[in-house]
Order: structure tokens, then sequence, then C-alpha cells
């Protein structure tokens, strides 16, 4: 059996004049949490589909727990869509009882799993209240339960955060680490970076309709901060223009900020190469007054936008990191 | 388990019929609707309009006498001396009405003259009672003395009822026509209503976005589907309940009221016995019934397709043409049609599936053949499936495109996707 839960291989899909996917593959291992990220009309919404069995791709193949993906297999997914409402006049019992036999409860169990989930988030008082009585942060939650309330194997939250304050997004968060502890697979589509940073092990990046990176967060970060430091020195007994003449011989780019007020300078700068540290180290030292030495960890952020333009630039196939062994 | 289906369709079905205003408008349209029969009825009889005092001077004296007093007319005759001034003065005297002396030979010496306009019911009175009288004059001055009477006794009222051969019951063609035209209406009136309920139920799950997460547990197809089924059910309901409402008063209330009815009318005596066929008027709800279905699933439909393509009930106006504007060809077609239940286009109109449920159920009350129903019925109901297939394939894709409006080219290519 295969160890990855949704594997996406060669997925093309065109809509009128627009390629919305082009030769997507993508392999989500059981348990993690996977972030599928991309700039705005990527194609992101267009696979989550396809994985919900929603649409259909052109060509290429989906494949769910190691067996082509069938009709069957959404009531094992939980989906929380990025546009999503109620219907407004029904109550939220009874919208929420309707929505977990839809996903194939029994009317005994879906009663059972909605006094749960409805005690756990405290709002059992709400039962009967209309769904055009709630406010959008508590109709978000109800839309989570009706996303989890299943137990699916694999859950796909799109853009999960939009909308709920700090309090209630820290619960939500909690919840759905809860759940992938309990052996759920987590999708995520957002362009929180930070959420990404945080809670995601896997990425890809979709960029035009193709994969443009796929790989392990912590990899990636690595691979893209490779030959990158930052150092900080005091400006006020130093010159960063000498720093820069002394520096210049072992770096490829450099780029210096000053804060005024600590009355300090920084520079961050990617070296030649992994061998140019040493001597590069020797002549700041000789040069300024040194606050500070470190690594330069690229933000998610950094890697997604960089990412993007380099393949807006070129159309090389996508860099493939995989977690240092 | 019960099938996503059935949830779908169980759903829309009682979130429906348990509304306040679906109980009142079945409770109350029927009732509606015979108070509107009824209401002229009613009209005539609360208001009779008051006697009128008319005052004759009457120069030849032979019509004078023979002047009937009635509901709306009370006559008085004055001597010929009589001044006119006078009685106009007299603000009780309605008019006063001068005959000349040579009525007999000139029948329009004669006049009325009046404060107020005269009402047509007066003038008309007075004509017809003075005509008959100058008519019976000059009889008798020819020397046909009792002509009258004679006329009378022969007189012939002839009504004829339709046997249609090879059926034992009689219809009379003006009721058969009244009841299609009623059907035909009821059925307009259902497809429009109903078809447009699907329509704008669709556009609001797609506004408010509930369709993303309807779609992620039932396939798009299942929804319009469960949706239109559940939607047709709530007008089955509300007709079966109306249905058992005129049946029963078909039943119970025609044969009490025709016992009512003094033999001598046949005319309204074959409007009544048809009408308390009940057989005949459960046959009429069954073809209702099925026309209605095929009808509405023909139509509501392609009244899905539109809706999933646009965004909003404003946009879909443009496109709705294409349903709304062949329902009001059927309803229209119908009356002509009516007139003719057996020409060759009222049967080609009752086969082409656009107009057939319409058109039909105008025809039907006349006595069609079997055949032919049961042909009209077969092309409606696969050519329903045909348009229930091709609305599946635009709607999946409809439900999913926001922003621009499309045009009917853009919807059928949507067809066409895989």
């Amino acid at each position: 059996m295969s160890n990855n839960i949704i594997e996406v291989s060669h997925v093309n899909k065109t809509y009128t004049r627009h390629q919305a996917l082009t030769d997507v593959s993508i392999d989500i291992p059981q348990g993690s949490i996977y972030g599928l990220l991309g700039p705005n009309g990527a194609g992101k919404t267009t696979l989550i589909r396809i994985i919900n069995h929603i649409t259909a791709p052109d060509s290429g193949i989906v494949r769910f727990d190691g067996h082509q993906l069938s009709a069957s297999d959404i009531y094992n997914i939980g989906y929380l869509p990025e546009e999503r409402g109620l219907y407004k006049k029904m109550k939220v019992g009874e919208q929420a009882m309707f929505f977990a036999r839809l996903k194939g409860l029994s009317k005994k169990d879906a009663r059972r799993s909605l006094d749960q989930w409805f005690e756990k988030l405290e709002i059992t008082s709400w039962w009967n209240k209309k769904v055009e009585e709630l406010s959008k942060g508590m109709a978000q939650k109800i839309q989570f339960i009706i996303t989890v309330l299943h137990n699916p194997r694999l859950l796909i939250f799109d853009e999960p955060f939009s909308g709920f304050d700090p309090i209630n997004a820290g619960i939500l968060k909690r919840e759905i680490l809860e759940l992938r502890d309990k052996g759920a697979t987590v999708i995520f589509s957002t362009h929180n970076m930070s959420s990404v940073e945080e809670l995601c092990d896997d990425i890809t990046l979709i960029n035009n309709s193709h994969n443009i990176l796929t790989g392990n967060v912590e990899a990636l970060r690595k691979q893209y901060g490779a030959n990158r430091y930052r150092i900080t020195f005091d400006s006020a007994s130093s010159d960063a223009h000498q720093l820069m003449q002394a520096i210049e011989p072992f770096v490829v780019s450099s780029r210096q900020s000053d804060n005024d007020k600590l009355s300090s300078s920084t520079v961050d700068f990617t070296l030649r190469s992994a061998d140019a540290l040493r001597p590069m180290l020797a002549a700041a030292n000789n040069t300024v007054l040194i606050n500070s030495f470190s690594p330069l960890m690229p933000s998610m952020d950094e890697i997604f936008i960089s990412a993007v333009e380099n393949s807006n630039n070129t159309t090389t196939q996508p860099p493939v990191y995989n977690e240092a062994k | 388990m019960k099938s996503s289906l059935s949830l779908i369709i169980s759903r829309e079905f009682f979130q429906r019929v348990s509304r306040k205003s679906f109980i009142i408008t079945t409770i109350l349209m029927p009732i509606l609707m015979i108070g509107l029969m009824a209401a002229p009825a009613l009209i005539m009889m609360v208001s009779t309009p008051s006697q009128k005092e008319i005052a004759v001077i009457d120069f030849s004296g032979m019509i004078a006498p023979t002047l009937q007093n009635s509901q709306s007319v009370h006559i008085t005759a004055y001597a010929p001396g009589t001044s006119t001034d006078t009685l106009e003065a007299n603000k009780n005297i309605f008019g006063v009405l001068v005959i000349g002396e040579d009525i007999i030979k000139n029948p329009s010496s004669i006049s009325l003259r009046t404060h107020e306009a005269a009402s047509i019911e007066l003038e008309s009175n007075l004509s017809q009672q003075i005509s008959s009288t100058i008519e019976d004059i000059r009889l008798r001055e020819l020397g046909y003395d009792n002509i009258r009477q004679i006329l009378d006794d022969t007189k012939a009222n002839v009504v004829i009822t339709t046997e249609r051969i090879g059926q034992e019951k009689s219809t009379s063609s003006m009721v058969s026509f009244f009841i299609g035209i009623a059907m035909t209406f009821i059925l307009y009136m259902f497809l429009l209503i109903y078809g447009q309920m699907v329509m704008t139920s669709i556009i609001e799950e797609k506004n408010n976005r509930v369709l993303e997460i309807v779609v992620s547990s039932v396939s798009p197809t299942k929804l319009m589907l469960g949706k239109i089924l559940g939607i047709g059910l709530v007008a089955t309901v509300q007709i079966l309940i109306w249905g058992i409402l005129i049946c029963s008063v078909s039943a119970w209330l025609m044969p009490s009221l025709t016992s009512m009815v003094t033999g001598n009318d046949i005319e309204l005596m074959s409007v009544l016995s048809q009408l308390g066929d009940t057989g005949y008027i459960i046959s009429l709800f069954a073809y209702l019934l099925l026309f209605l279905i095929g009808g509405f699933l023909f139509y509501s439909a392609i009244f899905a397709a539109i809706g999933s393509a646009v965004d909003n009930i404003q946009d879909a106006g443009q496109l709705q043409s294409i349903v709304i504007i062949p329902i009001m060809l059927g309803l229209i077609m119908a009356m002509s049609v009516a007139n003719d239940p057996n020409s060759t286009l009222a049967f080609w109109l009752s086969v082409i599936p656009f107009t057939s449920p319409m058109v039909m159920l105008a025809r039907i009350p006349f006595g069609i053949s079997t055949g032919e129903i049961i042909l009209a019925l077969v092309v409606l109901y696969v050519s329903t499936m045909l348009v229930v297939w091709l609305a599946a394939k635009i709607y999946r894709v409809g439900i999913f495109m926001y922003g621009k409006k499309p045009n009917l080219r853009e919807l059928i290519r949507w067809a066409t996707y895989k």
C-alpha cells in the first residue's frame, strides 16, 4: 500500500480559453499537513475541486489511498471551501444534520457527532437559531464542524482562517492539529505564509497552472537560505561603505539597511560559494565592529515571491527539494 | 442510509411546504378562484336596482293599459290632458313617457323625458313591452288573432350534445372548451411559478456560496436533479390538494345542484352532468398531473441551467426568454387550438414538447384518442430526459462561473466540457 493518501499525476484541465492546470503532479503523504500555495487564479481551487471529485480532469489521474479516485471517496474527504455559505433560512441544527447525512452518516451518528462538536466548541445554544441570525464568525464555526464531523481521512481547508478573529483562529488551529494527531491528512490552501511556516510539513507552489515548486518546508528554507548570511555591526564606530568594499570579492549580492535608533547597520548578502565564508568573515572582522553574524533563513513569503518571479521569467521544470536525510 | 438524492429532495420539499406562504396559497387559491367565478352573480344579487317611477301619457290609448310593472319600473298612466310640466316637476317621477296618437303606424312617435340618464335596462324594458304590444295590435288588425299564442306553443329550443362514436359520454363543446382553457392556464401558471422557483433557488445557492459546500458532498448533477424533483413534488402536492377539493365538489355538490335545477334548462343540465361526472373529472386531473410533471421537468431543467450560469436574477432576464417565450406561445396556441381541437396544427403542437403540455391539455376535454395522448407523453418524457441531461452538463460548469454574464452560445459550449 502506498504511503500517500493522494497522488495526482500529470493532470491537465482546460477551460474555454484558459489553461487551469498543466501537467500537475503532487503526492500528499498520509498524516501530513500539506500546503497548497500560489497566487490568485493559479489553479489551486481547480486542483482542489478535482481532488474533491467535483470536476474531472481532462487528462491525468488522481489516486486516493492507492486506488483511482471515485465518487464514494468523498465520504472520506472533508472540504471547507474558501467561498462558503449556509442556507440562511434553515436552523443551525437542522442544517448541520442535513450536511452530516449528505456525508453518509446515519441520523443517530450524525446527531451524536454533532452534539459532541457543539459541546466542544461551546455553541450548543445555537442549535435552534436560524443561520441568518448568526455572525460571520459564528457561521464559520458551523462550517468547520460540517467539514470535520464525519471524521474524514483527508481534510481540505481553503483559506480557513480568513474571517476569524485571532482567538477563534487559535481554536481552529488547535482543532486542526488535533485531527492531524488522530491520523487525518490536512491540505491547506492559503496565502497566509506564516501559518504555512507554522503548520505545514510539505508544500506545493502552483503558478500559472504549473507546479513550480514542491518540497519539504524545512528543506526548502535551507535550500533557499544556502550561503545567505546577515551581519549586524556598530554604525557609529565603523563605515558601512568600507565593509561593503572589504567583502565584495566574496559575495554575489548584498543589501544594506541602517537602524539609526540603535546606531547599528545590517548587511544581508549571498556568498559566491560556501568556501568563501571564512575569508569573508575575516575581512569583515578587520573592517567593522561586528555585533552579530547569522545565517539568513528565508521566510516562506520570500520563497514564494522569488519562486513565482523565477517561473514567470523561465519555463523550466520545477525543482524538487527533499527533506535532508 | 438515505441516498444523497433523496436527502436533497426531502430538504427542498419540506423547506417549502412548511412555509406559511405555501399553506396559505394552497388553501386560499381555490377559495379565491371560486370567489372570482361567483363574484358577478353575487354582485347582481346584492345590487337590485331601485324601482323607477315612470309617468305615461298615452294619446293613442292603446299602449298604456298593457304596460306591466317590473322590478325596475313602476308605471303610472295619466290622462292625455295632463301637463307634462307638473309631472316633470315632481321629483318622485323618474321620467315622463309620451306616446303619440299614431304610435301603431309610426313606432318612433314616442319620447321619454328624464332628469337623469336612463339606464339601458330601463329603455330596453319599455321598448320591448311597447314593441310587442304594437306587434300584437298589428297582427290583430290583419286578422291573425292568437298568433302569439301559436308561436309560443310551437317554439322549439334545440341543444346539441355531441356523442363521440365509440364513446359513451356526451360532452358539450362549450364546457370542454372552458375546462381545457382552465387546465392550460393552471399548467401555464405552474410552469412559470415553479420553474422560476427552481431558477431563483439555484441563483441564491450560488450567490451565498452554500453550493460550494454542498457539492463537496454530492455531485452537481444530483444536486440539480434533487432540487428539480423536490420543487416538482411541491407543485404536485399543491395540484393534488386542489384536485381532491375539486373532485369532491364534483362528486358531492354537483348531483345535489343538478337535482335543484328544474328539468326545463337542458343546457344547464348538460353542463352540470359533465361537471358532475366524477370519473371524467378524475381522468382530466390524471392527465393534468402527467403533463404538469413532464412539462415542469422539461422547463425547469432549462430554468436550472440558466440559474446556474448567472450570478443574480437581473442577469437572468435575457436568458429566461428562451423558456418564457415557448411557454407563452404554448398558452396562446392552446387558446386557438381549443376552437378546433382536431386540426393538423393542433396535432403537431401537441406533439412538440415545447408546446405539448399546454396544447394537449386544451384538447383533452374534447376527447382525444388515447394513442395520441400516449404519443405526446412519450415524446415529452423522452425529450425531458434529454434536456435534463444537457442542463446537468451546463449546470456543472455554470455553478462555478462567477462574474461574466454568459450568452446562449457559451452555455452550449459548457455542455461539451468533460
